[in-house]
């Protein structure tokens, strides 16, 4: 048991801290616009529920102006890859990806949605991957608000 | 004995329960989930109820070299025909002959938009359906692909989609494995354009064969130009009632 320990404090000293913790929780993009106004944890439990009722109304009754509509998701959610175009759901860096492989939830939307803005329709400004740590509060700032 | 009585507000639709959603702040999908804000912001939006949107085709003013309506509708929605045999077809070219007199005609042909579409009826999901304006669409959230629809339609209006498909246009979404047609740009129409990518494209060059409009508003031009003027259904023996109609075949 001692040995087990020690191998395990070693193998952390090894890899490093900041290794040990970027590893443990998904690493989120913040978003293009305003932050949801019914919160983040109500979208992050809501979202299939809602995409799935709002899409009916599109389909069925050609209401395109939903809450849950993913051509605003993946506009909002836009992130920078490194030919400086929106990445696209291929990619583990895509905003829906990042949680999703985390909770290895499946995404079938995107055999048929695009997963990015179409070209000539990408945002000005996109954000890059969340990874320093001054973007990462003042996300966390923004959300708190 | 009590007789029941209809409560107010009981008979109230779907749709109607929607666009009253100012009064609908918070909605109950289940246990658990609530959907809120809706904010009465539908009320603007959907179908337009009561409308029959149409074509009207003039074979007479279409030269059979020109293809603008095809390449538009594949532009508009992002499928690629490149003569492959399973390569997806929204709208194809046809020549007809007539055999006695060797007279031709050219004319773009694709979902004729039935009013009692063979498509839905057999369709084991219900994911091909009608929409209250008599537009015919693939509900892909529920196809399956099974095909039966592309065997039922006599007018070889709908096509499958066999290989992955990546950076479709937003506003028309399409995938492997399912089956899809013209939709009559539903989103441009959603959208309050009053036309289609074809019948756009059409205009532009000129030639003005083509014609979008409501047939069931009188006011339209497709509907003067349809009670004026002859024009015939393709396979009018089927009795589909369609709503795309030709001029000069």
């Amino acid at each position: 048991m001692k040995t087990l320990l020690v191998s395990v404090l070693m193998m952390a000293a090894l890899m490093g801290a900041p290794v040990l913790a970027e590893g443990l929780l998904p690493n989120i993009p913040a978003a293009l616009g305003e932050p949801h106004p019914e919160g983040n944890e109500f979208w992050r439990v809501n979202h299939p529920a809602i995409l799935s009722h709002d899409r009916d109304l599109t389909v069925l009754d050609g209401i395109r102006d939903i809450d849950g509509s993913i051509k605003t998701c993946v506009a909002c959610h836009a992130v920078e890859g490194p030919d400086a175009a929106p990445l696209t759901v291929a990619s583990p860096e895509h905003a829906c990806r990042t949680c999703h492989d985390y909770t290895a939830v499946k995404i079938d939307c995107f055999q048929c949605h695009n997963s990015r803005p179409e070209a000539g329709d990408w945002p000005a400004v996109l954000p890059s991957l969340g990874g320093t740590p001054e973007s990462l509060h003042a996300y966390l700032e923004r959300i708190s608000q | 004995m009590i007789i029941p009585t209809k409560e107010k507000g009981a008979d109230i639709s779907r749709r109607d329960l929607l666009k009253s959603g100012g009064a609908m702040a918070t909605v109950t999908l289940a246990s658990g989930v609530t959907l809120m804000s809706f904010g009465g912001k539908a009320a603007a939006d959907g179908l337009k109820p009561g409308a029959r949107w149409g074509l009207l085709i003039d074979a007479g003013k279409c030269p059979e070299d020109c293809s603008a309506c095809v390449s538009a509708c594949s532009k508009e929605h992002g499928w690629e025909d490149n003569g492959l045999d399973t390569d997806p077809q929204w709208i194809r070219k046809v020549t007809l002959r007539e055999k006695e007199t060797g007279r031709e005609n050219s004319l773009p042909v694709m979902c004729q938009h039935c009013d009692e579409p063979p498509c839905v009826d057999v369709c084991p999901t219900g994911a091909s359906f009608k929409r209250e304006d008599g537009i015919v669409l693939v509900n892909r959230h529920t196809c399956i692909g099974c095909r039966y629809c592309m065997m039922a339609c006599p007018f070889k209006a709908r096509s499958f989609v066999h290989e992955p498909v990546t950076d479709q246009r937003t506003d028309s979404p399409r995938g492997n494995g399912t089956v899809e047609g013209c939709n009559m740009c539903v989103h441009k129409i959603d959208r309050g354009d009053g036309t289609t990518a074809c019948v756009e494209a059409c205009q532009a060059t000129g030639n003005n064969a083509m014609m979008f409009g409501d047939l069931n508003d009188p006011e339209s031009d497709i509907a003067i130009a349809v009670s004026t003027y002859a024009s015939v259904e393709l396979r009018a023996d089927l009795g589909l009632n369609l709503g795309v109609r030709y001029q000069n075949i």
